[in-house]
């Protein structure tokens, strides 16, 4: 009997979660896999094959694209990283109390308006008529104004600026948690800054480096106004085709197929990634 | 007891004019409903209206998503009717004997009626009309007289147009030959979307950035980083108030024009409100307050008279009598056609 009143307390706690994954992730996704099987042979009349699947893969402009993306994306990441671990590291070894909280703050802080607004912050920075091209010409070291915007390079900064927050926080925490005394065990035993940082620093906190490595690839990848706004003529991101089939071009079909692609190539990174660095995932999730 | 019968006939009154005064859930392009007729049309009739702006995508997009629910009036260029209809079934036949079509054009709404037929059904009546063609520095840029100029060494890295079906139509045109002829012959079709592409894919080191909404188009003109652009006619209206050296052009191979109109989406709730709503703002003095705002004429017998003679004047520079003739309406894009430009379209932007 009380086993039963314990299963039931168990079960009912569990059901927001439940019918959270089970509504918003679970069921859509299982309708967009139907979609995604239909091909489309006429006005009003579909057949089940993978034709859709076929596109992506015969059809090296979506490839291409999806390639590109995904390349972008783990530059962003490790772009991220080199830039997030000294930030970390400084927060969390170096600074004590009130600085602490106040270096923290500052990397909240951009969080506090919304993506479009910081994107368009970006905009207005890096466009031709914009703040840096006249500060540039202002000071003579450019003769005419520049164009910094509709490039790779400024949805790089984009979005390493977006994620720089999700790479952070863990890195801090894992950090954190490594012992002063081992640092000084280190140098009492002779070792270089870069050796310990090495076998003793970057070892600790590795679980925090692939967190953060997760959440940052994940963040761009699935990112679609940076891209968008940031990007110049040439600058597709695989999103945006996304986008572009299910709304402009009402091909829902393979709007879904490339979905599906989008989440199971993603995976496939993250696998591959966690496999070269000698990471597991409950590993990574338990610290 | 007294008070009691008092309050409840109070509730009875509530809840009978609530059931006659409906929600109009309007779905429609910025400037078409500007809030003053908004206001003159819940005072006058009792609806209430909630706007929600789009455009020609998003409007078949999120129909298309509730099968045709979740509003009540929408406003599609009338070329994009028919074809969704048949794919998707989003829009329910109009009741013609409950507009007063003598509010209309009549060449106009004919034209119209004839192109959003489907299945014997007439699903749209026109509203708003205008073109696309070039808006043009022309302190900068003097010599871009057609789409194909675009492409001129001259403005090289200062030029934009949108990757959308309207840019491959023109292009088309101004290279020579007839999309419109073609849309029942899908070979032929395919033939000169190549040719386009080709084109386009070169001409693509001149452009600065392909623009997406209106307001981003008039940034760049505005702020001279782009100096000619495939636009709207009223976009380059808005800007030779500011800057008389930037003004629409109509092209040499002839600006496309388009007229929106109103469809009632399949699961639309307050027909009542949407025939009052269509009725009321084709009267000639609405039709010309929404002109101000929209910055395009109306489908509105004598709706033209009222409007200020600043618009009527940049309208009369950029159409002398043979542009106007020259106006390519586009016809009733057939379904599935659309398919074959997205992928041309996709490629032009891959394209290095």
């Amino acid at each position: 009997m009380k086993s039963d009143k314990s299963k039931l307390t168990f079960w009912l706690l569990l059901s927001p979660l439940i019918l959270w994954l089970a509504t918003l992730i679970i069921l859509p996704h299982i309708g967009m896999f139907f979609v995604s099987l239909r091909e489309k042979v006429g006005v009003r009349e579909y057949e089940t094959s993978f034709a859709n699947y076929a596109v992506f893969f015969n059809e090296p402009l979506y490839w291409n694209t999806f390639a590109r993306t995904a390349y972008m994306s783990i530059a962003a990441t490790l772009l991220t990283l080199l830039i997030g671990f000294p930030i970390a590291y400084y927060i969390a070894k170096l600074t004590r109390g009130r600085t602490k909280t106040t270096l923290f703050l500052m990397c909240l802080i951009p969080f506090w308006v919304s993506e479009l607004v910081r994107t368009f912050g970006w905009m207005i920075l890096l466009r031709e008529t914009g703040v840096i091209s006249q500060v540039l010409q202002y000071a003579g070291l450019v003769n005419g104004p520049v164009e910094m915007l509709y490039n790779d390079a400024a949805i790089m900064t984009g979005l390493v600026y977006t994620s720089m927050l999700f790479m952070v926080v863990p890195l801090v925490t894992t950090l954190d948690s490594l012992d002063d005394s081992l640092i000084e065990a280190g140098y009492d035993l002779g070792g270089t800054s870069f050796s310990i940082l090495r076998e003793i620093v970057i070892p600790h906190a590795m679980p925090g480096i692939v967190s953060g490595c997760i959440v940052v690839f994940m963040l761009s990848l699935g990112n679609y106004l940076t891209p968008i706004l940031l990007g110049g003529k040439d600058s597709l991101w695989f999103t945006g085709l996304i986008y572009s089939q299910f709304i402009t071009r009402f091909n829902w079909e393979l709007g879904s197929a490339f979905g599906f692609l989008l989440l199971g190539l993603s995976s496939l990174i993250v696998f591959l990634g966690l496999k070269l660095s000698g990471q597991s995932l409950s590993k990574t999730m338990a610290r | 007891m007294k008070l009691k019968i008092m309050l409840s006939t109070v509730a009875i009154v509530a809840l009978s004019t609530t059931a006659q005064a409906e929600t109009l859930r309007l779905l429609t392009w910025g400037g078409y409903a500007p809030d003053e007729v908004i206001a003159k049309f819940e005072a006058e009739t009792g609806h209430t209206v909630e706007v929600t702006k789009s455009n020609n995508e998003e409007m078949i997009a999120k129909l298309r998503a509730t099968n045709g629910g979740g509003f009540d009036l929408a406003q599609p260029s009338q070329d994009r009717i028919a074809g969704p209809q048949a794919e998707f079934g989003i829009y329910k036949p109009l009741d013609l004997s409950k507009i007063d079509t003598s509010l209309f054009i009549p060449s106009m709404l004919e034209a119209a009626k004839g192109n959003t037929t489907y299945e014997g059904e007439v699903y749209g009546v026109p509203h708003i009309w205008g073109t696309s063609g070039l808006i043009v520095n022309s302190a900068e840029a003097s010599d871009i007289k057609d789409y194909t100029d675009l492409c001129n060494e001259s403005v090289s890295g200062k030029v934009s147009y949108r990757l959308k079906r309207a840019t491959l139509t023109g292009f088309a045109f101004a290279m020579g030959m007839d999309p419109f002829a073609a849309y029942d012959d899908e070979a032929a079709y395919k033939d000169i979307l190549d040719k386009v592409e080709a084109k386009l894919i070169e001409c693509k080191a001149n452009v600065k950035a392909y623009w997406d909404g209106g307001d981003e188009i008039k940034n760049l003109l505005r702020s001279g980083e782009v100096v000619a652009a495939m636009a709207w006619d009223t976009g380059g209206w808005q800007l030779n108030a500011d800057n008389a050296d930037i003004n629409y052009v109509a092209p040499e191979s002839g600006a496309l024009g388009w007229i929106d109109t109103f469809a009632i989406p399949a699961r639309g709730r307050a027909d009542e409100a949407a025939y009052a709503w269509i009725n009321f703002v084709m009267k000639p003095d609405i039709a010309a307050m929404i002109t101000e705002s929209a910055g395009n004429f109306t489908a509105s017998q004598g709706g033209d008279a009222n409007v200020n003679d600043d618009l009527k004047q940049r309208y009369q520079a950029s159409f002398p009598q043979e542009a106007i003739d020259n106006v390519k309406w586009y016809p009733v894009v057939p379904a599935g056609l659309e398919a074959l430009e997205g992928a041309a379209l996709d490629r032009i932007n891959a394209a290095q």
